[in-house]
């Protein structure tokens, strides 16, 4: 295909697009003229329709399968989930994945927010920021090669006299520190924080620009009162500027636990779960698509959706309260 | 409270400079000053550290990439434009030049698509009552957390069987059913901040919801649409399984994720086109990112702010 | 960015039993129609191509996971077919493969034909009921121009699916013939020559004499599964080797634990790993393509890889009997005994409209692997040979293709196929990698192989 063809698909995609809904607002327009008050399924029902045949069904089917066995033919009820509770390497992938969704979230959050602080109204806080922000730009992919020249390992032996280069930089800091350099990827249970490092790494921009946007717009009424009354730095930021942003504190944490959930291409490039670094995501493609057991995957990713309840049952109980508001 | 927000939100950064002191200016006024702008520096020194070795990696000859530090070449400086010669080149069987305008193609409608259809439906659940309505955007939330391997097989069929496998068409209804449940709750977020008694004033005024839809809320929503694409943009951008699977490894089709993949072909591990290709993929959505950081920052915020 | 596993794709050398065959079936002539004008592009007779009819405007596609560059070849040794009969080809290939193809077979939207690198993955994509039987011309083809040990790879429960394409060698140790000659060691023959050579660089040295890398993204560890097939082949001989990998004797039986624990007098001797690397763990994050390269910098001296390794040394390198790296075959037991391990891979077709048929039809002919080992050359500097008996020597020029060939070319060498590509994929493509690199990293032979066993699917 050429470029222009490409370009012309993408413009014609686009123009159909606008005309299908144009028409469809059209439609509803002309229904409220008429006095129809019951439009709402109208605005609501492309996304509803999309998600449930790209989300739901799919969805559906792996419940449905993890019921059966390994080639999907006969029942075996819980089976799959006895395997993964009684089989140390599944409990060892389940463990992986609550240690990323609570760590990373946290960590990330903290990081973002004491820079948001720090660099706040100071001079030349864009550029600060956007150096803070510039990994969340690139691809999981990228990532894995940058992170690849922090890690590598040679070893280092004082007592010999050609020790190989030290390729990846923070082992070339221990040496020069007088250590020994470290396999930091294969040294479980470390190796899954060396993983969750580079997730922190991408994610500390995120939380830092929305949680800095949240600070400033915090009213001065507000800093003012809370100064006159003579409180301590350490005070102004937990009474005054925690609480004033904690909504935003929730979707942060919220996004970043569930981009945890579902993290795959970290540990698929750096380790491929090797290790004892497997997460869920990463083991449910493994089972199916490289053991050949379908059944054990789909186990495994309806665990992930448990495992997601009760953050789902936090943001709706804020979700209830903002409704009662 | 909620009016200052909407102000911050939608009328854009005050202006003449800085109108007021935040209470991080004030807490960090309070730190010792040294110590906090230390403290900023190794941050941000740290941060930046690992982006900077590729950089300067992908400059380097392939023999030395393996064989010393990327910091030992500021002592003994050997650069080389080479790498990226061979990822750009058109000529080259690994370069990456098609792919890029591939990457462009997927990601501009991958992004419009759902932006534009959480928007209607976000609108709905905010503002509009319906009966389910909760039930259907706590699912619509909880469903964020499905994983995008689990719907591989499943898609994959479905396309198949309306014919749009291989083609653009399945890759971008992909990203736009994977995208819009984050997308709604977000904008949901946001909508919901924006005063009750604008949407009255304007019902009593007779006006339709698609009146008020387009004449009221698109342009308020502006900075939350703008901040929510770049988020989109840069998933998209930086996506590989759903444009492996979907473009059914076409090289017509594949994204720059794909070529990045493939770029170390069969022989060795070829770092120095795989850092000089890695390189390469950042800079568009840097300089997009970059562009664009305020009304990503300004959306965002106004989404999550209350209280 | 898995995929990468095992390289058997970038194959240089031949199978056993159909080189063997090459050489009598040529010997009577100079090696027949090469099909191709020796230098340039592959050009062929048209009249070659007249069974095959008109197939202007049909597309084939394929896909593989060969990438750049061992991808052209490929493509150009299509050429003279569509050009001659019209038919457009249509090759794509990434890194993923192995994982997308059984999606894309499970979603009902496979290539037309795929280039599968695993008799046990072409059973899998057997079972999605997608593969359709090999057509009677390609049987016949490859009646006549492979070993019957070759058709059965291709086959499952009895019905001919596939006909082998390349193949590759394995038991092969790399080394430096100018170290070697610098210091006076001999290329070892037998299993405790190899010992003791071993135990004479580890003291002469002043390094550690075996380096080793096992890491391969998603099949991570099969470096590893090699060298353990390669020593059930010479603890228990050929049939042992085959009940291992039908399972007919269980994986965690003697035979497999001696071998195992043979494996870990090197793998895993303190003494004789990781040089250039590391300690005995460090193998098991050394990508395998950088395993055997401190060789170069005098930093270890031995390197059990496959012969596709070649492709892995920098340009300009010189590869040869004499020059800074070469290999040798992993002798037997003794020097009479000659196990060879290797691999290949196998055209699978999906489709069965004419052109589909057509194009596997010369594909397993003596025409075509001619058109593609003259392409390797012209391309690649070679790095590919076939078990097609059709296949004329003299083309191939690189001196490991050759080398190759000698091991294969011994009459007492027995062939086996990799044994990980057979077993069932629960076992083959991840309890036997992921146990494996446990090993590595210190777990013990009987946890390793209790393990695995019980990894094998109950059926």
């Amino acid at each position: 295909m050429e470029v222009t063809d490409k370009l012309v698909t993408m413009v014609l995609a686009l123009v159909a697009f606008a005309a299908v809904i144009g028409l469809i607002l059209l439609v509803v327009h002309l229904l409220e003229r008429r006095g129809a008050r019951h439009v709402a399924w109208w605005f609501v029902g492309p996304t509803v329709l999309l998600i449930a045949v790209g989300l739901v069904y799919p969805a559906l089917r792996t419940l449905w399968r993890s019921f059966y066995d390994a080639a999907g033919t006969s029942f075996i009820g819980l089976g799959n989930y006895t395997d993964i509770f009684t089989s140390g390497e599944q409990l060892v992938v389940l463990r992986n994945t609550v240690l990323w969704v609570l760590v990373t979230p946290f960590v990330a959050t903290v990081v973002g927010l004491i820079y948001a602080i720090l660099v706040d109204g100071a001079r030349g806080e864009a550029a600060a920021k956007a150096l803070i922000f510039l990994p969340m730009a690139i691809s999981f992919v990228g990532a894995s090669i940058i992170w690849r020249f922090m890690y590598e390992y040679r070893f280092y032996d004082p007592s010999v006299e050609n020790n190989p280069n030290q390729i990846g930089l923070i082992n070339q800091v221990i040496v020069w520190l007088g250590g020994s350099p470290q396999n930091f990827l294969l040294n479980s249970p470390w190796n899954n924080l060396f993983l969750i490092v580079v997730m922190i790494w991408i994610q500390a921009g995120f939380a830092m620009t929305i949680l800095s946007a949240a600070i400033k717009a915090i009213p001065t009424e507000i800093t003012e009162a809370a100064r006159l009354d003579g409180v301590s730095s350490f005070e102004m930021f937990r009474f005054v500027t925690v609480p004033s942003i904690r909504p935003t504190l929730i979707v942060v944490l919220t996004t970043i636990a569930i981009g945890c959930l579902k993290v795959f291409d970290i540990v698929r490039t750096m380790t491929a779960g090797r290790f004892g670094t497997s997460v869920v995501a990463n083991e449910f493609y493994t089972q199916s698509f490289s053991a050949g057991n379908q059944g054990l995957g789909a186990a495994l990713a309806v665990l992930l959706f448990v495992l997601v309840v009760p953050i789902i049952a936090y943001n709706v109980r804020q979700l209830r309260k903002a409704d009662h508001r | 409270m909620s009016a200052v927000q909407i102000d911050t939100a939608t009328v854009g950064p005050p202006t003449g400079g800085r109108p007021r002191e935040s209470t991080a200016a004030a807490a960090r006024r309070r730190l010792s000053r040294p110590w906090a702008s230390l403290f900023a520096v190794v941050l941000a020194v740290l941060w930046t550290i690992p982006t900077f070795g590729l950089l300067v990696t992908s400059f380097r000859p392939a023999a030395d990439i393996n064989k010393s530090g990327w910091w030992t070449s500021f002592f003994d400086p050997n650069y080389t434009l080479e790498n990226y010669q061979t990822v750009l080149s058109t000529d080259s069987a690994q370069s990456l030049a098609p792919s890029i305008m591939n990457s462009i193609v997927i990601t501009i409608p991958a992004v419009v698509l759902p932006v534009f259809l959480a928007t209607l439906a976000a609108y709905a659940f905010a503002w509009m009552s319906f009966r389910g309505r909760n039930v259907l955007f706590i699912a619509v939330f909880a469903l964020q957390v499905v994983p995008i391997q689990v719907t591989l097989i499943p898609l994959l069929s479905l396309y198949v069987d309306i014919g749009v496998s291989g083609t653009f068409w399945a890759v971008w209804l992909s990203h736009t059913m994977f995208g819009l449940p984050l997308a709604v709750f977000l904008l949901h977020n946001f909508m919901q901040e924006i005063p009750g008694e604008l949407i009255e004033a304007a019902r009593v005024d007779g006006a339709g919801h698609v009146t008020i839809f387009f004449r009221l809320m698109l342009p308020m929503l502006k900075p939350a649409i703008a901040a929510l694409g770049i988020y989109q943009f840069l998933w998209v951008w930086n996506d590989l399984l759903v444009a492996l699977t979907f473009t059914g490894s076409s090289r017509d089709l594949a994204p720059m994720t794909v070529a990045l993949l493939n770029l170390t072909g069969t022989r060795g591990s070829q770092w120095f086109l795989l850092s000089a290709g890695a390189f390469v993929s950042i800079i568009i959505p840097a300089i997009v990112f970059l562009s664009l950081q305020r009304y990503f920052v300004r959306g965002l915020l106004a989404g999550s702010v209350k209280g | 960015m898995n995929g990468m596993r095992k390289r058997r794709y970038t194959t240089i050398a031949a199978s056993a039993a159909a080189l063997a065959l090459v050489l009598t079936a040529c010997s009577s002539d100079d090696g027949g129609d090469g099909g191709t004008d020796g230098t340039g592009a592959p050009t062929a007779d048209c009249a070659d191509f007249e069974q095959y009819g008109d197939l202007s405007g049909k597309t084939i596609t394929i896909y593989a996971g060969i990438v750049t560059p061992e991808d052209q070849p490929y493509v150009d040794s299509f050429k003279p077919f569509e050009d001659c009969t019209g038919a457009k080809v249509d090759y794509q290939a990434d890194k993923q493969f192995e994982q997308q193809i059984l999606v894309r077979a499970q979603a009902g939207n496979p290539p037309d034909i795929a280039i599968i690198p695993q008799p046990g993955l072409l059973a899998q994509l057997v079972a999605t009921g997608t593969v359709v039987e090999a057509p009677e011309g390609v049987a016949a083809n490859v009646d006549e121009f492979w070993g019957e040990d070759w058709k059965a790879l291709g086959t499952v429960d009895g019905t001919f699916y596939a006909a082998p394409s390349g193949a590759s060698v394995k038991s092969l140790v790399w080394y430096s013939p100018q170290e070697f000659e610098a210091n006076g060691w001999e290329v070892p023959t037998t299993l405790d020559e190899l010992k003791t050579l071993s135990d004479t660089i580890a003291a002469d040295s002043g390094h550690k004499p075996w380096c080793a890398g096992i890491a391969s993204d998603a099949a991570t560890g099969w470096p590893v599964t090699d060298w353990m097939e390669d020593f059930v082949l010479r603890e228990g001989g050929a049939d042992v080797y085959d009940q291992w990998v039908s399972h007919e004797i269980a994986f965690n039986s003697e035979v497999p634990t001696k071998a195992l624990d043979a494996v870990g007098e090197y793998l895993k001797n303190p003494d004789y790993v990781n040089g250039g690397f590391g300690d005995v763990s460090s193998i098991a994050t050394t990508a395998f393509q950088d395993g055997g390269l401190p060789i170069l910098e005098g930093q270890c001296s031995l390197h059990r890889m496959a012969s596709f390794y070649a492709a892995n040394f920098p340009q300009g390198t010189d590869i040869s009997e004499n020059g800074q790296i070469f290999a040798f075959y992993l002798p037997g037991k003794t020097a009479e005994d000659k196990p060879v391990l290797g691999a290949g891979e196998f055209v699978t077709a999906f489709a069965d409209r004419p052109e589909v048929q057509a194009l596997q039809e010369f594909w397993s002919s003596d025409t075509w692997a001619n058109l593609k080992a003259q392409a390797s050359v012209d391309l690649t500097n070679g790095g590919w040979i076939t078990a097609n008996k059709g296949l004329d020597p003299s083309i191939l020029t690189n001196p490991i293709d050759k080398l190759s060939a000698d091991i294969l070319l011994d009459e007492n060498a027995v062939f086996r196929f990799d044994g990980s590509d057979m077993m069932p994929a629960a076992v083959g493509s991840n309890a036997f990698w992921k146990e494996a690199t446990s090993w590595i990293t210190g777990q013990s032979t009987k946890d390793t192989l209790d393990k695995i066993e019980a990894a094998w699917p109950a059926s």
